[in-house]
């Protein structure tokens, strides 16, 4: 490889790597409060919104993602020649955000449920015969303790989420992994493909590193 | 003439069923300030529920339930229970604090911040008062150099009684104990049966849920014995623990003794 080739291929992996980082981040700040709500709507008592929200989650955890991304991102298109009417497709980053977002918020919401069931009815009791309003007992009496406990799960899902970011590329998506496929067959090399696996390997560990001293930190109760 | 402000709390044929069993059917219970009431009876008479009417955690069927001059809940044109607005209710969560048998401690707060939590944000106490007045409790509960520990780092007996000082905190006119010491190892249980005479020597009023019958009987003014749902016999606690009149009061006594 020339010297030039090299200096591309760097600039390219650090632009794809921030698209990368991108699609984690955004798709984080969208599906952690969406699954909360997805979770509270999980546990209401109505069964007419329990059922479609059991449903959105069969859908969501019951078929692979990648399924998930092109079925978004090509649904428009497709309803649109059906029907016989233009409607714009998604662009692929948007896209791809999209179904990841819908996807991650199904997991999240149930490992929040899991989470707010964990806690035991006698702090809610406790905290109702203190006089402390619904919304005081779950900022903070409730949700401190489902942060506890959900930790574990959380993290090991923020670091599929690191890996599954690479199925963007089924879109034509921009990120690290299809950077390095398409560099490792022009360039006949195998390096890009080595880069980019040390870039999630990275990623992951500052990931695994956050959550482990965020345990650390709510370590002082049982 | 009956001078009704006397009565702390009054609760009038309350019933109350789970899935169609009844647990509670047709309970009348007074309780007059200053009073120590205890309860006795074999598990599953309902007694739990009771307190639990008493305390807002359930809503009955139907019946009375008035605290002083303020009615939680009345009987409805309907023949059904009707609960007062919850203005009047937040106004009567503040007359009665309830103490549970496994202290239902809050585990992410340190024992100041789980006796000052209602306080700050319920009765809007500033933090100083709160604290201070915390500490005044710790003292009188023996646990003053603990305000900075966590639950998970105290014994049963000490976790009850920061439960009851939290309980405290709020200045309730009544307090209820339900099996405060049954969670607890038998050499614990006195501590807190110490914590809860000194209360009534103070004249706090007071509704123990307790198999102790030593206890009930020195403590209490008061015994109240259930089965099934239904008050069986009530009176002095010395008669009706040495001289129970119904056959079932004496074979329950009979067990537990
Ligand atoms: N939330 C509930 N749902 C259904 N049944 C209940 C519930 N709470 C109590 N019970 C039933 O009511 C009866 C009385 O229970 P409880 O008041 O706890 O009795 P005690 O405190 O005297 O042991 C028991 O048979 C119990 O199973
Ligand atoms: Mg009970």
């Amino acid at each position: 490889m020339s010297l030039e080739t090299i200096y591309k291929l760097v600039t390219n992996m650090l632009s794809a790597s921030a698209v990368t980082l991108e699609v984690f981040f955004l798709t984080l700040l969208f599906s952690l409060p969406l699954g909360l709500l997805v979770a509270s709507l999980r546990m209401s008592k109505y069964k007419i919104i329990q059922l479609p929200i059991r449903f959105y989650l069969l859908i969501m955890r019951g078929t692979p993602l990648i399924l998930q991304l092109i079925f978004i991102y090509f649904l428009p298109s497709q309803l649109g020649d059906k029907l016989s009417v233009t409607i714009p497709m998604l662009p692929r980053f948007g896209a791809a955000i999209l179904a990841f977002t819908l996807n991650y918020a199904a997991y999240f919401a149930e490992i929040y449920r899991g989470g707010i069931q964990a806690v035991p009815t006698g702090q809610h009791e406790a905290a109702a015969v203190l006089g402390l309003s619904k919304v005081q007992t779950f900022f903070r009496v409730v949700l401190p303790q489902v942060i506890k406990n959900i930790l574990p799960a959380m993290g090991n899902e923020f670091m599929t989420l690191v890996k599954d970011t690479a199925l963007a590329q089924t879109i034509g998506v921009m990120e690290i992994f299809r950077l390095a496929k398409s560099s490792t067959s022009t360039n006949s090399s195998i390096l890009p493909m080595f880069v980019a696996g040390l870039f999630y390997l990275i990623m992951n560990s500052v990931v695994s590193k956050g959550f482990s001293s965020l345990g650390k930190r709510l370590d002082y109760y049982k | 003439m009956e001078n009704n402000h006397e009565k702390l709390l009054v609760m009038q044929d309350i019933y109350k069923a789970f899935d169609g069993t009844a647990v509670l059917k047709g309970i009348s219970l007074e309780v007059n300030c200053g009073e120590v009431v205890a309860i006795i009876g074999p598990s599953g008479s309902g007694k739990s529920t009771l307190l639990r009417c008493a305390t807002m955690l359930e809503t009955v069927d139907a019946g009375t339930i008035r605290y002083l001059d303020k009615t939680m809940v009345t009987i409805g044109a309907d023949g059904k229970a009707k609960y007062s607005d919850k203005k009047q209710l937040k106004e009567i969560r503040l007359c009665f604090g309830l103490v549970f048998q496994n202290f239902n401690l809050f585990p992410h707060f340190s024992v100041m911040q789980n006796i000052t939590e209602a306080p700050i944000r319920v009765l809007g106490q500033s933090k100083q008062d709160a604290e201070a007045n915390a500490r005044n409790l710790l003292a009188k509960m023996g646990l003053s150099e603990k305000e900075d520990a966590y639950p998970c780092q105290l014994s049963g007996g000490q976790q009850q009684r920061i439960s009851i000082a939290r309980a405290l905190a709020l200045n309730p006119k009544i307090l209820f104990f339900d099996e405060p010491t049954s969670a607890l190892d038998p050499e614990l249980i006195g501590e807190i049966l110490k914590v809860i005479r000194d209360l009534a020597a103070e004249k706090m009023t007071m509704v123990v849920v307790t198999h102790e019958m030593t206890f009930a009987r020195d403590v209490a003014d008061r015994v109240i014995f259930m089965d099934e749902g239904v008050i069986v016999e009530q009176g002095v606690a010395a008669d009706i623990i040495k001289n129970p009149q119904s056959e079932r009061t004496r074979a329950f006594l009979r067990r537990v003794e």
